[in-house]
């Protein structure tokens, strides 16, 4: 914030002034993006600095954003009480792992394998499919729980990880923003490799997936985060095929005594995806601008 | 006989495009496969099971329209999840969505360095996974809560509110989470939409008498960006009315008097815990009608923007 007045009041600002700006104008608005950054950044904060927080600092009030006396108390409690369970916590975090892994390679992988025909080339049934993808942005995936329990439990997938994996596979929103940035490859581009006597897949894999890495990594973020944070829902039920937000779960719903445990768990899942945003932003936000919608 | 000649050339024609097409069917398949069988297939099959009775265990039976006029007329309950799903996406939906926009267009004026923390921290709560479990701390309903321990210091209330177990604020709260989550897709949308308006609009605008950000907004940036506004409508609209998730871990599930059961609590309610799938499907169908109808009409009327 200070940094934004400091701006302001330069003459160095002044001087290059953008065009129809007034300062108060801009004061005010900062203002606000200020104010609702501090809310919107708050509780992650808290979140952050209480999993390192001894429990009698956890209800201070007014709490502390940073830790007075840094401890791990948290983390080893975590692990005291999971490990009280016959599945040892390591195990959790290796199901989601896995999870996470394999539906986001396989969803990077197989969704740009479609968007590169559906982005590139007319032939029939094009049109078809992708209008169906448009539509099933516009209903939540809760619609088709149901019928997608019916369906794994036909396929035999029922308490087997790919329960989880192949619907997320199949996610529309990363195949729709991948089509969508595909298309702005110049036509070019895959002419002359056609001409050099490139086969239609060594094109694909060779020139086009590695010209769409910025579309991955929103792909990866994406699914990442939905995956990340899976319980297994109805579809896992055996105790060690659980991910680790069910085994959260199970320590939330104990009462406020847990609030360190639960910090440190959420610290966790946090830090994960945030850091991964943090380093992938740029290409990310580069992807969104083809997300276009008619 | 001319007629049937050219559906046989048509037919000819359109099989050579195919073969001629191969390889794109072929990168197509894995995709296109596992979409129909978890995407499309199942909004016919949530269709067909709706006029069923079905549990899993015994094979379903046709009960034409009866899971409707269960839904519609004798379940108290879904009411109530009709309207709390209803005041939760009418608040959150367009809230959100604005809020979206407006942040995104406040940070867009920032220098990139400023710009990119700004864009991480709006967008981080919603890729936090669980984090928005510390609403539960702040929300606390002893003395220990953020929120009670301000309000009681403050001297606004005599006794801590029990916020998560009154049904008056339960729904206020879900709100003020949820809109906390909302900046996702919709806002990075926002933001590459902003980052890629031509620029020389702005200094042709501000020759053509455009005097302040407001007419400059409504005049260029907005119509620009139409294609991001359409996409980041689609998001919000399909979230908001499936808010679920934040109300069965922050109020619980079942909340008490139901103040925080939705459409889709409803719809989990009997499709994971009671097993009544063809009833559950009903629910998933209705879903689908509202959420496909509001898609729909929010499209028409964006498209009609700057026209």
């Amino acid at each position: 914030m200070q940094q934004i007045i400091k701006q302001i009041k330069s003459r160095k600002y002044r001087k290059t002034k953008r065009l129809n700006r007034s300062r108060t104008g801009d004061i005010t608005l900062f203002l606000i993006l200020a104010l609702f950054g501090v809310f919107s950044a708050f509780p992650l904060i808290m979140t952050a600095s209480n999993a390192f927080k001894p429990l009698d600092e956890l209800f201070l009030f007014p709490p502390r954003l940073l830790p007075r006396n840094i401890t791990f108390d948290n983390f080893r409690d975590l692990s005291e009480l999971i490990s009280n369970s016959w599945i040892p916590f390591s195990r959790y975090f290796f199901n989601t792992i896995m999870i996470t892994v394999l539906g986001t390679v396989g969803h990077v992988l197989i969704a740009s394998m479609c968007a590169y025909p559906l982005a590139k080339y007319k032939f029939p049934g094009r049109n078809l499919i992708f209008t169906l993808v448009v539509y099933s942005l516009m209903f939540a995936p809760q619609v088709t729980a149901t019928p997608n329990y019916i369906i794994v439990s036909r396929l035999g997938l029922v308490d087997n990880p790919a329960a989880i994996i192949l619907p997320a596979i199949a996610s529309s929103l990363g195949l729709y923003l991948m089509k969508q940035f595909m298309q702005q490859i110049p036509d070019e581009l895959i002419d002359c490799a056609k001409i050099d006597g490139a086969s239609e897949y060594r094109i694909f894999f060779q020139i086009v997936m590695p010209l769409v890495k910025p579309a991955w990594l929103t792909l990866i973020i994406l699914l990442f985060q939905r995956l990340w944070i899976t319980d297994g829902g109805s579809f896992i039920f055996s105790e060690e095929l659980k991910p680790v937000s069910y085994a959260l779960r199970q320590i939330a719903q104990g009462t406020i005594e847990r609030a360190g445990t639960i910090a440190a768990v959420s610290f966790i899942m946090m830090i994960v995806p945030v850091t991964f945003f943090i380093f992938s932003q740029a290409k990310i936000v580069e992807t969104f601008s083809h997300s276009g919608m008619k | 006989m001319e007629a049937k000649l050219n559906m046989k050339t048509k037919r000819k024609f359109l099989w050579k495009e195919i073969k001629k097409n191969k390889h794109n069917y072929i990168l197509m398949a894995p995709y296109v496969i596992l979409f129909m069988t978890f995407t499309i297939v199942p909004v016919f099959m949530s269709l067909g099971i709706s006029f069923t009775y079905y549990n899993l265990l015994e094979s379903p039976r046709f009960i034409g329209l009866d899971n409707y006029t269960n839904l519609l007329l004798n379940d108290d309950v879904f009411v109530i999840a009709i309207k709390n799903t209803l005041i939760l996406a009418v608040v959150t939906g367009p809230v959100s969505y604005m809020l979206a926009f407006v942040f995104a267009w406040l940070i867009n004026e920032l220098k990139p360095k400023l710009r990119a923390f700004m864009t991480l921290i709006f967008y981080a709560p919603s890729i936090s996974g669980n984090a928005f479990l510390i609403w539960l701390l702040i929300f606390s309903g002893d003395v220990h809560g953020y929120a009670n321990a301000f309000l009681l210091k403050m001297g606004i209330v005599d006794n801590p509110i029990l916020w998560l177990k009154d049904p008056t604020y339960m729904l206020g709260v879900i709100i003020l989470v949820q809109l906390w989550l909302s900046l996702g897709v919709s806002f990075l949308a926002f933001i590459a939409g902003l980052q890629s308006v031509d620029k020389t609009l702005y200094e042709a605008g501000a020759i053509d008498g455009i005097r302040n950000r407001w007419q400059e907004l409504w005049f260029i940036t907005l119509p620009s960006m139409k294609p991001q506004l359409l996409f980041g409508a689609v998001m919000q609209i399909t979230t908001s009315l499936a808010i679920a998730e934040v109300s069965m871990q922050l109020v619980g599930f079942p909340s008490i008097q139901y103040a925080g059961h939705t459409i889709v609590t409803h719809l989990i309610d009997y499709g994971s815990t009671r097993f009544n799938l063809g009833y559950a499907s009903a629910i998933a169908t209705l879903l689908f009608i509202i959420m496909m109808s509001a898609n729909l009409f929010v499209r028409s009327i964006l498209r009609k923007v700057g026209e």
